[in-house]
């Protein structure tokens, strides 16, 4: 299974945000999009979930025209998790991660026992079975990302697309969803993800894709391609990237930004 | 996790036996109540009779009270109030919005000036069901479409404020069509249709309507579930694999179908489609599969009581659209307050 983007122009009719979008993402791989506010990576995800027309060139799924495959078919090979919102409903958590299950589930159906236990499964890995039959609207920002995680999960696509899956957590709720993540893609899933922070590309990322201006600025493996100068152009503020010693005797490299106090490298 | 964050905690299967008690007491009731009551037994045995193509040996009189006059009667109340229930719970899963009901968008007051069209031009139960089906699809085509186009507004409000507006639009052609009107014969009728009764409902108008109701019911039961995910945002709805504009466009033609065939053969009953699924909502929770059934019965039940009531709490029978409003407007302005602090 591959998600491609061929020259992929992406936007709304009559304000176009990027141009020249090539990417490929296959199975057991994070590729990490790092961008800034405004970049267009919320709408170029859109644009490659099909939701939001392209603008021009195309999205290939598996190699075929995504244009010409109807819904259902897009939906078992990816899923989208969106940014955590508000809900209209109270449905439960386990209502709402049951939802990821529509793909499968016939016109007229309802979901089945198998549905159930894919559900379960999800909430399971997750760390949500406490939570099935809480209302998702009184659940906190974290909880409610990591349903949607879950629902993404329950849809047994073989790519995942995540909007910014780290927006609503503290940090060891980041932690602990940035190793779902690279657990999905050991198991087998890609998982295309963007994110604010650059060390989360450190952290779990194969490959890196940095979006500035609408257009691609560089893909490539995070320690090629996260170099201090890539990372102060895309970002606009001077950072310093340094190697830390772990006491497992690996290391990792981590990005601090510089300025705030008038340092400088 | 602490008991206070989980959601009502009743099995679907008795919230679903408790509806069917109350609705069955509500029917028993309606036979009851009256000039000429019937008791649960003559209710039985004539039934019973009738159901077998035999006599039941009883007084004529209560025969006739039992078939022609409160049977059909209770009968329509029962298919109003579910159909008015089911479509309020479809529109307010569909727009997303608990605030919006047959009547806030529209469709209720479309319908009337479809059917009030029809009784203006003298013309048969099956034109004015036509027409009035034509009103209602037509006002809920405009309300979504200005909805639509009106952005960077709150859109929950700008569903209502349009159907408001639109809702006054129709009620001003209504008004035309009644200062046109022969004052002496169809004024008369259309005013008296308008307020909303069962009064005059016959057999022949419930054959003309049933297949109406039940035909505008299937795509809701069929697609039950399916409706949740229409209930998300319409996007995540679209990335779960829901081609959302289609299956939309089903479940609407299906509850404006019962609609405009309930308001053809009651006239605009108000409040029925906005409280009912309300309160079933809050029994079974959000879940379109449990609220349909719970809708459902909980709305057929309504409209009996509110209909034994009508006709019995006064010398003259009481309009069952003042009726509705007066026990609704409270529950709505309830129902406004408390609403943003479930749905957010």
């Amino acid at each position: 299974m591959t998600l491609a983007a061929r020259d992929l122009a992406y936007g709304y009719p009559g304000r176009r945000i990027g141009n020249g979008v090539s990417l490929k993402l296959t199975r057991g791989e994070v590729l990490c999009l790092l961008g800034p506010n405004g970049s267009g990576k919320t709408t170029l995800f859109k644009t490659l979930l099909g939701l939001l027309p392209a603008q021009g060139g195309s999205v290939l799924i598996n190699g075929a025209d995504a244009r010409n495959l109807s819904r259902e078919a897009v939906a078992r090979q990816i899923s989208y998790v969106p940014q955590a919102h508000g809900a209209f409903f109270p449905f439960t958590v386990r209502e709402i991660v049951l939802m990821g299950r529509v793909a499968h589930i016939s016109l007229f159906a309802a979901p089945t026992h198998s549905d159930h236990a894919a559900a379960d499964a999800a909430m399971d890995r997750l760390g949500l079975t406490a939570l099935a039959d809480i209302s998702y609207t009184r659940i906190s920002g974290g909880e409610r990302q990591l349903t949607l995680i879950a629902r993404a999960l329950a849809q047994e696509a073989p790519v995942v697309v995540m909007d910014e899956p780290t927006a609503n957590l503290d940090f060891g709720n980041q932690v602990r969803v940035l190793e779902r993540i690279r657990e999905l893609a050991d198991t087998g899933t890609g998982v295309l993800l963007s994110t604010h922070d650059p060390d989360h590309a450190f952290l779990c990322a194969d490959r890196v894709a940095m979006l500035h201006g609408g257009a691609l600025m560089a893909t490539g493996v995070p320690g090629e391609v996260m170099t201090a100068e890539n990372l102060r152009q895309l970002y606009g503020v001077d950072i310093c990237l340094t190697e830390v010693l772990l006491s497992s005797g690996g290391k990792r490299n981590v990005c601090l930004p510089l300025g705030i106090r008038g340092e400088t490298i | 996790m602490s008991s206070s964050r989980a959601s009502s905690g009743f099995s679907p299967v008795l919230i679903i036996s408790v509806s069917l008690l109350l609705l069955l007491v509500m029917i028993v009731t309606a036979f009851a109540v009256g000039r000429y009551p019937v008791t649960l037994s003559d209710l039985t045995r004539v039934l019973w009779a009738w159901a077998n193509g035999g006599t039941s040996g009883l007084d004529a009189t209560l025969e006739a009270v039992v078939l022609q006059i409160r049977g059909p009667r209770v009968m329509a109340a029962l298919l109003v109030g579910a159909a008015l229930a089911a479509a309020g719970a479809a529109y307010q899963s569909l727009f997303r919005n608990p605030l919006v009901s047959p009547d806030i968008l529209g469709v209720s007051a479309g319908a009337a000036v479809g059917a009030v069209l029809g009784i203006f031009l003298s013309l048969g139960v099956v034109m004015i069901q036509s027409l009035a089906f034509a009103g209602g699809l037509a006002a809920v085509a405009m309300v979504y479409f200005v909805a639509k186009s009106v952005r960077g507004h709150d859109p929950l409000l700008v569903l209502v404020l349009a159907g408001v507006v639109l809702g006054a639009l129709l009620g001003a052609c209504v008004a035309l069509m009644k200062y046109l009107a022969d004052p002496y014969n169809q004024l008369p009728a259309i005013t008296f249709w308008l307020l909303g009764s069962l009064a005059s409902t016959d057999a022949r108008d419930m054959w003309a309507a049933s297949p109406l109701l039940l035909a505008g019911m299937l795509p809701l039961w069929l697609l039950r579930w399916r409706i949740n995910v229409l209930s998300l945002d319409d996007e995540e709805a679209r990335s779960l694999g829901v081609p959302t504009a289609r299956i939309r466009i089903a479940v609407i033609v299906g509850a404006t179908l019962m609609t405009s065939a309930a308001v053809a053969i009651s006239g605009v009953i108000g409040w029925i489609g906005l409280v009912i699924p309300h309160f079933a909502r809050l029994l079974t929770g959000p879940d379109f599969t449990r609220l349909l059934p719970v809708s459902v019965l909980l709305g057929a039940g309504f409209l009996v009581a509110v209909d034994t009531l009508a006709r019995s709490i006064a010398n003259i029978e009481v309009p069952l659209g003042v009726l509705t409003a007066f026990v609704g407007t409270p529950l709505f302005l309830w129902q406004l307050a408390t609403a943003h602090r479930s749905w957010q």
